[in-house]
């Protein structure tokens, strides 16, 4: 069963003060997630990647289009027990600490009493807020409020995970916290949701990815996929300034840069190339399979999108 | 459900004390002190009267300004400080929320009005030596003011859950003025005639009536209260309470909230 | 259904249930409370204390406390109540809040002066209300008019009447009228002219609905003393002519070359009884009339019509 299914969900504000114009946050957007895999929802600032997720969590009611998570329909408040959702700079009650914002939100969850005890405390120590959990959150730093952020969202051991931008303003060291605390939930089990533009992240945790712009859905698929769209190329690197004739003939691009030269050639030519370097005895540093990043597929199709968008008018 | 609005309603609790209103009680019991001194040194026969008279009024008002000052606040800041989110992607429904703030300022009124109780009868027990029987139609005076606080939070939490802050303060307010003033605008109302008559007698009937609600003079002199006018009051405060909070869970449940 | 369709239905109901019912609730209220509105008076009787209490707002409480004057007069008035025992605390507070309000002076000598049923019976307390209003609007002839008014109505003290008719017209924007009646007032004040005189400043000088009927009402009463008296005049001098009494007054009409028998204001002819007095067909009709009545006849509640 798909964890979430997005079946054509849109938005679009009325904008203006006199006469409203329609203004669209999001086409129709048909979108699925499966069970157990982490998925990254890629786009840049206001593509309408928070929009979505808004709808998702209910905050806002979309002018088109249904979705379903866990198989109900998203509007059922049953299904938000098991859903856990992070904002994008979350705001919390400043007048609370840690412990009771906590206890009060499992509360809210339906947590019992006894359970919701042990769940807090050990949630506090997953975070690492144990020590200050008697602080009052308005003193709270911007990395402590998105730990506390993470641990509301796990709180009552939720089956999918929504962060929106949940690296955003973290130091590096916060930022691989976060990461390694996703990978956790995946081990766990959940399914995790969340909305990024910072690309190297998602190539590094994802297993599927989609990318929106301008409220439209650009490209979707597997990470691994995405980015073995591989141009079917190896690199090489050798010692010395000495390029072989024959490398060109097999269609090499070559560039020599002090003491090494790189070249570029198709993976089918490599064995005819190591052999040809080895007739010139010249010595072979490094042989790499040579990847799309994500970043390339990313910027393409956005550039795409543009063309299409700029002829589709 | 129950245990939702509950649960949101001590929260707002808590946060109405860690706002430290409770600081007004400071404030009320130096003014009520400081006349119940002033009266009972110079002794004018009024004591007694000036006690109630004052210890009412200034509970009445103080609670309407507390009333008014959280309740505005209580959806529109949680809005505006982007709280709510991490509230609502619980299983919580959106009218369990706007019940369970009501109650929340409501039980904080209670609590408040409670200890201006203590105020005033300690403050009645000192010019007066003695409680005597009719001292304990206080109690219906105190009794009304509450009810009077339900109307005012359920109307103050309407206006919160569409306006801005200062609009709804200046809403609430002219409503609690015009509210005590029910009973001549239904007078007016009766000498008009045609549309105005219409008009006029339906907002005398939609507006909170706090002048039937108001007993302060009648128990400063002892009146007794019939039952009567109890029941009807208290009747009246629930259904009016229950008109502005359906209103409130309307507004809130239709709010995309940026 | 989803269970936010099932939320606004709900909330829908209980609004729209709660509405009705607070509505309803009040309107049951309102049958049984009328007085309750006049009660708060008897607790502030001190005009003073009212003052310090409206907070500075003593216009707006001012004119509130006008209209439940008003109200209170107008309600027990059609009631047919014999007493008015708030109306003097009502008007006071009401002048003391805005002394420059004119109308509850106006008020004040229609009303509060009068014996019930036609008013609260208390004419010294409508004089001191005339001079406090006096005393606070110096320049305003009106007042002098309305104090004269008691004096000549209720006290029958033509002399003083008369004598604030004379202060009044000298003021300098002083309606004319005010001479005539000074000088009336002091020659013959019991005059029909007179008192026509009066009652149609007073009708004409208020624009406040009470205050009017009760003019109209004394003129027509005017009007039928007038006519009784010359009728019974008539009546006289055709028994000292004739030597005995007339049958009817068809006889006076010839007697005198009259186009036929005289009329009241509403259009029904004078009877002659048969001990040959006067009297009008309809006395309830007239409300303040003092000739024309049949001996033992006792006024009904005043009938009120609408202007001619």
């Amino acid at each position: 069963m798909a964890a979430i299914e997005i079946l054509g969900l849109e938005k679009t504000y009325m904008v203006g003060f006199w006469r409203k114009q329609p203004k669209r946050a999001l086409h129709p957007l048909h979108l699925s997630v499966q069970e157990g895999e982490i998925f990254g929802f890629l786009g840049p600032n206001g593509a309408g990647k928070t929009t979505t997720l808004k709808m998702l969590m209910g905050l806002v009611f979309p002018t088109g289009g249904t979705a379903r998570i866990l198989g109900k329909d998203w509007t059922d408040p049953e299904v938000k027990a098991q859903i856990g959702f992070l904002p994008e700079q979350p705001y919390f009650y400043d007048y609370l600490t840690a412990h009771e914002l906590l206890d009060y939100y499992g509360q809210l969850s339906g947590i019992p009493g006894k359970d919701r005890k042990s769940k807090v405390d050990a949630m506090l120590h997953r975070v690492g807020l144990h020590d200050i959990k008697g602080m009052q959150l308005r003193k709270f730093s911007k990395g402590m409020l998105q730990r506390v952020g993470i641990a509301q969202a796990i709180l009552h051991d939720p089956k999918i995970v929504f962060f929106d931008e949940p690296m955003s303003g973290l130091d590096p060291l916060g930022r691989r916290e976060v990461r390694d605390l996703m990978e956790q939930l995946k081990q766990e089990g959940k399914t995790v949701f969340f909305s990024t533009h910072i690309l190297s992240d998602a190539e590094a945790l994802c297993d599927r990815v989609a990318i929106i712009h301008k409220g439209e859905l650009r490209g979707e698929g597997a990470v691994e996929e995405l980015t073995s769209a591989v141009q079917g190329k190896v690199e090489m690197v050798w010692n010395g300034t000495q390029v072989p004739a024959s490398m060109k003939a097999l269609g090499a691009e070559c560039h020599a840069t002090g003491e090494t030269v790189r070249a570029i050639l198709p993976e089918s030519q490599q064995d005819a190339a190591i052999d040809a370097l080895r007739r010139e005895r010249l010595r072979l540093i490094a042989i790499v399979p040579l990847r799309t990043s994500l970043e390339t597929y990313f910027v393409e199709k956005l550039q795409h999108s543009q063309t299409t968008a700029g002829t589709s008018k | 459900m129950s245990s939702r609005i509950a649960y949101i309603a001590s929260n707002t609790f808590r946060e109405a004390v860690r706002d430290r209103v409770l600081y007004n009680l400071i404030a009320f019991a130096l003014l009520l002190s400081g006349a119940a001194i002033l009266v009972g040194q110079i002794s004018i026969d009024i004591e007694k009267l000036v006690v109630v008279n004052l210890g009412l009024t200034a509970v009445s008002l103080f609670g309407v300004v507390i009333a008014i000052f959280i309740g505005i606040g209580l959806v529109s800041k949680e809005i505006e400080r982007r709280t709510l989110y991490t509230v609502l992607s619980r299983p919580v429904r959106r009218w369990e929320f706007i019940v369970g703030k009501f109650f929340g300022l409501a039980g904080t009124l209670v609590v408040n009005t409670f200890f201006m109780a203590i105020g005033v009868f300690g403050a009645l027990l000192y010019v007066a030596h003695k409680f005597t029987s009719g001292d304990a139609l206080i109690l219906v005076a105190l009794y009304f003011i509450v009810l009077e606080f339900l109307i005012i939070c359920s109307v103050a939490l309407l206006f919160s859950s569409f306006s801005s802050p200062l609009l709804s303060a200046i809403l609430a307010f002219s409503l609690f003025v015009i509210g005590s003033f029910a009973d001549d605008l239904r007078g007016f109302a009766g000498i008009t005639h045609g549309l105005t008559r219409w008009v006029a007698t339906g907002t005398a009937y939609l507006v909170p009536n706090f002048s039937a609600l108001n007993i302060i003079s009648a128990v400063a002199h002892q009146q007794s209260i019939p039952a009567q006018l109890i029941v009807q009051n208290t009747l009246y405060a629930l259904f009016y309470s229950a008109m502005a909070l359906s209103g409130a869970v309307l507004i809130f449940e239709r709010r995309n909230l940026k | 259904m989803t269970s936010r369709q099932r939320t606004t239905i709900c909330a829908t109901g209980i609004l729209l249930f709660s509405m009705l019912s607070s509505m309803l609730l009040l309107h049951h209220v309102d049958e049984i409370r009328p007085r309750d509105i006049v009660d708060d008076t008897l607790y502030i009787a001190s005009p003073k204390l009212v003052k310090h209490a409206s907070l500075g707002f003593n216009g707006l409480m001012a004119c509130i406390y006008w209209t439940r004057a008003v109200q209170y007069f107008g309600h027990r008035h059609l009631l047919r109540q014999k007493s008015y025992n708030e109306l003097g605390p009502l008007l006071e507070i009401t002048s003391t809040l805005d002394p420059q309000l004119l109308a509850p002076y106006q008020f004040g000598s229609t009303f509060l002066a009068p014996a019930p049923p036609n008013g609260a019976g208390q004419p010294e307390r409508a004089i001191r209300l005339m001079q406090y209003g006096i005393q606070n609007n110096p320049q305003n002839w009106r007042l002098y008019y309305d104090l004269g008014f008691i004096y000549y109505t209720e006290l029958k003290d033509f002399k003083k009447a008369s004598e604030a008719f004379q202060k009044g017209s000298q003021i300098s924007d002083a309606h004319p009228f005010l001479k005539v009646l000074a000088a009336n007032t002091a020659e013959h004040a019991e005059d029909f002219g007179t008192a026509r005189l009066l009652w149609s400043a007073a009708y004409q000088n208020s624009n406040e609905a009470n205050i009017r009927q009760n003019a109209l009402e004394h003129l027509r009463a005017i009007q039928v003393d007038e006519d009784v008296t010359n009728l019974q005049n008539a009546v006289t001098r055709f028994v000292d002519k004739n030597g005995r009494i007339p049958t009817s007054l068809w006889e006076i009409a010839s007697a005198e070359h009259l186009p036929g028998v005289p009329v009241d204001p509403d259009g029904v002819p004078y009877e002659l009884s048969l001990d040959g007095q006067v009297l009008v067909a309809n006395p309830d009709e007239f409300a303040f009339i003092k000739k024309g009545t049949p001996p033992g006849y006792t006024p009904g509640p005043p009938k009120f019509h609408k202007q001619q």
